[in-house]
């Protein structure tokens, strides 16, 4: 991920060629939310140049696609940490203690949730629900499920990603 | 892959594969076919591959079966099948072993050689994989004795760990496809409807609207160019039924939406699911190629002159998304806000075309519906909702899992005999359906019998089918808060009283479990509820106060003990509890002084120790360290 916010030529081609492999399908009408879900891939967030961009090619008013991209969780216009450590905060989770979870994550990182660690390693948020209710409470970090987690494994589950540690890439 | 262009076709490859299915044959979920399999694998290894089970060690297991049989020179004896969720999701890794039905549970990658050796090659069964029941301590063999699935009647979830959900084949063995190809060759379109009328198909989703009338509008609705829907957008946190079905038996779903297709006259579908949902969405997007390569989407189906595609479209995180006009909006790639009505969806939904919007649990209903009949249909649960739900049971409860159950079942024996019991033996409080938009039935309660209008009619509702247990340490104002919360943050901002209402009852809610509410606060929240119910647009404005409501009514004298008397009853709101050492029982072990964070607690080995009030930050380490229930929580 580039930290840069002057996106190199090479990522916002790539967004273009996904444009463009769509425009042969059909009409773009429609197609905003598949593109940014494409750019975020591709970048690792949605910072201003890259909407621009993409409103630009969609020739549709700027403040429209950054309408979308603040109205969805998901997408996110701040670089985000190596490592995305997401704790469920679904209704299952919660009852079986999923706040205390996250406010260890928060205390061990040192960090408020939607955060980013200053080394860009880790970033904290709160989930809405994985369905993955049998393992409550859980985390995912990056792919990784963890489940049935209790405080005393918030620091085992970061230390793995730690540098040298032995995370998943 | 070669493309099937009739009806005799498709039958004749359903008898094909039939036979290989027959192994998985039991009594509660018969497979169709009328030959006995012969010269094919003798056993049918299942493993469920869906989020929850998959967690623990990804595709090791899998992987360790393959090269376990291979080790074991029995690799073309037994077939190894991928499946999708099988319910039980407490009890994962779950591994099901065919012709015998033997469910094994807790599977790890370290047990399949054992499995492997006692069970496939010397038909040994490994016990100690067994499920154990918890009153008992019985071990159980196989799945139909298991409580948890005692009960259940599967319709929508029928194929869901029974088959390969990347097998369009094994989908056919299982009657797949027969329901369109006889709406294609047998029926007229409004015979179709007429048939999912009859049937009293009432929408999954939550709101419990008639499927049938749905899309009589549609069919009727003026336009040449129509849309069918699946709402896939499973929001209600502690759900998640739908991606079972999308992950596990996807097919029921692209089928559905055809027969939707042919019955009011549309060519596209859309399926709008959830961005968290990869697995689903990859399985969906192979479902749907496989299903295209067959000729069984897309033109001319089964060689007739009716064609229909469907595409996937994703969300990107917004629980509003769920109701049905944000949900159009979204899926035209625009911010999901709600739409005024009327116009109706069937007038003008998806870019203003006529558009059935149906949940993917109520178009999985449908292939059986058309081929077993609406009388059958409604010879399952109660007159007014007939059929089976799909819950997602979880929180307090000993099994953890995803259940289908008939209406009009009662929440009791939901509870007590497929949940198996309030977790830790502790006393139930309350059971809550219907997620942020739903409400919560109190233990005494729990006699009523589940279906669409008996749950509206206490101040809660179905839902999409969540169904969280509480017990004795839950505090519903803290429960309310919860969900108000998440209201909070996936109001969509269009109308005030959603937007800025549900704001101010969360500031109320925060005041009362910090401890400075008043009896006020109760009767402003009261007032907030009724205009937020009143005033807003949508459904998830106007059902957006419900958990405060529904907790008012039946636990209220929970919240006067907050503003009145400044207590917790549940201890849980932790402003307003303390921690005590009661003096007679600690010994003076000093393991709550060492494991206490902000070392508030002092005293000598051997003597009762004290803890400072003014320095202790209620985190509870110390109550759960102590050994002699010397700490009380106030």
């Amino acid at each position: 991920m580039t930290e840069n916010t002057c996106q190199d030529h090479g990522q916002l081609k790539e967004i273009d060629e996904f444009i463009d492999q769509l425009a042969k399908q059909g009409s773009l009408d429609g197609k905003l939310i598949a593109i940014l879900h494409k750019a975020q891939e591709i970048v690792g967030y949605l910072p201003d140049e890259v909407q621009a961009h993409i409103a630009r090619r969609l020739s549709m008013p700027p403040a429209k696609v950054n309408g979308v991209v603040t109205f969805y969780s998901y997408f996110s216009t701040v670089p985000r940490g190596k490592y995305v450590v997401n704790i469920c905060m679904g209704t299952a989770c919660f009852v079986l203690g999923a706040d205390k979870i996250l406010e260890e994550f928060s205390k061990q990182l040192g960090i408020e949730p939607g955060q980013t660690t200053p080394d860009h390693m880790f970033t904290l948020n709160a989930l809405r629900c994985v369905g993955a209710c049998g393992l409550a409470p859980l985390a995912v970090v990056n792919e990784k499920l963890y489940g049935k987690i209790t405080i005393d494994d918030v620091k085992k589950i970061i230390e793995e990603y730690k540098e040298g540690g032995v995370g998943n890439e | 892959m070669s493309k099937v262009t009739s009806q005799a076709q498709l039958r004749e490859l359903r008898e094909k594969y039939a036979a290989a299915m027959l192994l998985r044959d039991t009594p509660e979920i018969p497979v169709t076919s009328t030959e006995k399999s012969d010269g094919i694998a003798k056993k049918h290894v299942l493993l469920c591959t869906d989020t929850g089970c998959e967690a623990a060690e990804g595709s090791k297991i899998y992987d360790t079966f393959i090269s376990e049989l291979k080790a074991n020179g029995i690799e073309k004896e037994v077939n190894v099948i991928k499946t999708g969720c099988f319910g039980f999701c407490k009890q994962g890794t779950c591994v099901k072993v065919f012709p015998e039905d033997v469910s094994y549970v807790m599977v790890t990658s370290n047990d399949v050689p054992e499995i492997v050796s006692s069970h496939l090659k010397n038909d040994e069964h490994v016990e100690r994989l067994l499920f154990k029941d918890p009153i008992t301590n019985e071990l159980i063999h196989t799945q139909h004795e298991i409580p948890f699935y005692k009960g259940q009647v599967r319709i929508a979830l029928r194929n869901c760990g029974l088959i390969a959900p990347t097998s369009i084949d094994e989908y056919i063995a299982q009657d797949g496809y027969e329901a369109l190809s006889r709406s294609i060759f047998e029926m007229e379109p409004k015979e179709i409807i007429d048939k999912v009328k009859a049937a009293n198909l009432r929408g999954r989703g939550g709101g419990g609207f008639p499927a049938g009338d749905k899309w009589e509008s549609t069919a009727r609705a003026v336009g040449e160019k129509k849309y069918v829907i699946c709402n896939g957008d499973e929001g209600d946190p502690g759900a998640f039924m739908d991606r079972a079905i999308l992950y596990g038996d996807p097919h029921s779903v692209l089928e559905a939406m055809a027969i939707c297709g042919r019955a009011i006259g549309a060519d596209e579908g859309v399926i709008y699911t959830r961005a968290e949902y990869p697995k689903a969405v990859k399985m969906l997007n192979a479902a749907i190629k496989q299903a295209e390569e067959r000729g069984l989407l897309g033109d001319n189906i089964l060689g007739s002159d009716f064609s229909f595609k469907i595409s996937v479209t994703l969300g990107a995180g917004a629980f509003v998304c769920g109701e049905s006009t944000a949900l159009l909006n979204s899926a035209q790639g625009q911010r999901g806000e709600p739409r005024n009505k009327p116009p109706r969806t069937a007038d003008k939904g998806l870019w203003f075309k006529p558009t059935s919007l149906n949940n993917v649990e109520t178009f999985a209903c449908v292939p059986p519906i058309l081929i077993k009949g609406a009388d059958w249909f409604k010879s399952i649960g109660t007159e007014n909702s007939p059929g089976t739900k799909i819950f997602a049971l979880a929180g307090k409860i000993n099994t953890v899992g995803l259940i289908e159950v008939p209406m009009g079942i009662t929440i009791r024996e939901i509870v007590e005999n497929i949940g198996g019991g309030v977790k830790d033996g502790k006393k139930l409080k309350a059971v809550q359906t219907g997620g942020p938009s739903g409400g919560c039935i109190a233990a005494d309660g729990i006699d009523i019998e589940v279906d669409f209008d008996s749950l509206d009619a206490i101040g809660s509702m179905m839902g999409s089918g969540g169904m969280i247990v509480l017990d004795e340490d839950d505090c519903m104002v803290n429960v309310a808060k919860f969900y108000m919360d998440f209201i909070v943050e996936e109001s969509c901002g269009k109308c005030t009283p959603c937007r800025v209402g549900t704001k101010r009852m969360l500031e109320i809610l925060e005041r009362i479990t910090d401890g400075h509410g008043t009896e006020e606060d109760l009767v402003e929240l009261e007032n907030l509820s009724e205009v937020i119910q009143n005033t807003s647009l949508c459904g998830l404005g106007q059902s957006a106060p419900n958990p405060v409501v529904s907790t008012l009514k039946y636990f209220r004298d929970e919240y006067i003990a907050h503003v009145r008397d400044k207590k917790c009853p549940a201890g849980a709101c932790t402003n307003m509890t303390s921690f005590r050492i009661i003096a007679d029982k600690c010994i003076g072990c000093t393991v709550c002084a060492k494991v206490c964070p902000v070392s508030c607690i002092s005293g000598e080995l051997k003597q009762p120790h004290v803890i400072d009030q003014e320095k202790c930050v209620k985190c509870g380490a110390c109550v759960d360290k102590c050994k002699f229930a010397a700490i009380v929580r106030e």
